[in-house]
C-alpha cells in the first residue's frame, strides 16, 4: 500500500452546497404571498432532503412520511413567520427536525434525551486503521451506495445520528445544529467527533483496501 | 503531540478551526505517523461521501400521499375555514 497518494494535510475543499438554488428567495417571497405553485417548486427541490433526514432520525417509514407531510404543512402555515435571516431550507430542516423527534421519542420514550451526557471515552479511538482503497464513489453504484449510508447511520445511537445529520448532510453551522437541538455547542462538538470516528470505524468494512463490492 | 490528542482534534482540523500553532504540531506529527493519516484522510473521507449522497427518489406511493395531503391542506387554508 501506498501512503504517498494520502493527502491529509491538503485542506478539505468546500463542497458546493447541492441544496440551495439562487432562486430560493424569489420562489419564498412568491409562496408568502400566497403563490401555491411557488411552494410546489420549493417542496419539489427538497422533499427528497426531507424524507431522508425524517428516515434516518426515526428509522421508519410511516414517521417519516408523517414527518415529511407535517414538516410542509408547518412551514407553509407559518411562511409569515419565517424572516428570510438564514436559508430557507436551513428553516425548514429545523421544522422536520422537531417533528421526527417527536415520533422519535413517542417510539421510544426512554431512549431519547439528546441533552444527556454521553459518554466520549475510549471507545471513539480507532481501532481498525486502514486506507481506503479508490474513491468509493466511483467503486460503488449510486443506489448501492446510498443504501450503505443509511444502514450505515443507522446503527448510530439517536444523538450521534442525528447531530452528524444536521451538521454533515444537511450542512448546518455548529451553532445552528446546537440551536435546532437546544444543545450547547460544546455538546454538538463532542457528539459529532465520536459520530464521524464512529461511521469512520463501520464504512472501513466497506471501503478499505482489498474489499471487493 | 500524541495520536490521541490527535484524534481529539480531528474535527477541529477538518473544519480549519485550529490556531496556526496547533496546527503546525499536528501536521508535524502527521508527517511521521502513518497511522493518524489514515485516520484523518479516511475521517474526511466519511465526511465528504455523506456530505456528497443524492438522496433517493420518493417512493411513488410516498409522493403521491404528500401531495395529497399537501392539496387538501393548501386549498383549505387558502380559502379559510369553512363556517
Ligand atoms: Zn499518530
Amino acid at each position: 500500500m501506498s501512503a504517498s497518494k494520502l493527502n491529509p494535510l491538503q485542506p478539505r475543499t468546500p463542497l458546493p452546497s447541492q441544496v440551495v438554488k439562487d432562486d430560493e428567495g424569489a420562489l419564498v417571497a412568491a409562496a408568502k404571498a400566497g403563490d401555491i405553485n411557488a411552494f410546489e417548486t420549493l417542496v419539489g427541490r427538497y422533499e427528497r432532503k426531507i424524507f431522508r433526514l425524517a428516515q434516518n432520525i426515526t428509522q421508519n417509514k410511516e414517521d417519516a412520511e408523517d414527518v415529511m407531510q407535517e414538516a410542509f404543512l408547518k412551514s407553509y402555515q407559518h411562511l409569515g413567520e419565517f424572516q428570510g435571516n438564514s436559508r430557507f431550507y436551513t428553516w425548514l430542516v429545523r421544522i422536520a427536525v422537531n417533528q421526527a423527534l417527536m415520533k422519535l421519542r413517542k417510539r421510544r420514550p426512554n431512549q431519547v434525551s439528546l441533552d444527556e451526557e454521553v459518554d466520549t471515552g475510549e471507545d471513539t479511538m480507532p481501532r481498525e486503521v486502514e486506507d481506503w482503497g479508490p474513491s468509493p464513489e466511483e467503486r460503488y453504484k449510486q443506489a448501492e451506495l446510498g443504501g450503505i449510508l443509511s444502514s450505515t447511520i443507522a446503527e448510530l445511537e439517536p444523538p450521534f445520528r442525528i447531530v452528524f445529520q444536521l451538521r454533515d448532510i444537511e450542512e448546518l453551522s455548529t451553532e445552528e445544529t446546537a440551536e435546532a437541538l437546544g444543545l450547547s455547542v460544546p455538546a454538538v462538538k463532542s457528539r459529532l467527533l465520536r459520530a464521524r470516528l464512529k461511521l469512520r470505524q463501520k464504512l472501513n468494512r466497506y471501503f478499505r483496501q482489498g474489499e471487493n463490492s | 503531540m500524541n495520536c490521541k490528542s490527535i484524534v481529539k482534534e480531528i474535527s477541529n482540523y477538518l473544519e480549519e478551526a485550529l490556531d496556526p500553532s496547533l496546527k503546525t504540531s499536528i501536521e508535524k506529527h502527521l508527517e511521521n505517523c502513518e497511522d493518524c493519516r489514515v485516520v484523518v484522510d479516511t475521517t474526511r473521507q466519511t465526511i465528504q461521501i455523506f456530505c456528497n449522497s443524492e438522496p433517493a427518489p420518493l417512493p411513488e406511493d410516498t409522493r403521491v400521499r404528500l401531495r395529497d395531503a399537501l392539496f387538501k391542506h393548501l386549498n383549505k387554508l387558502r380559502t379559510g375555514p369553512r363556517v
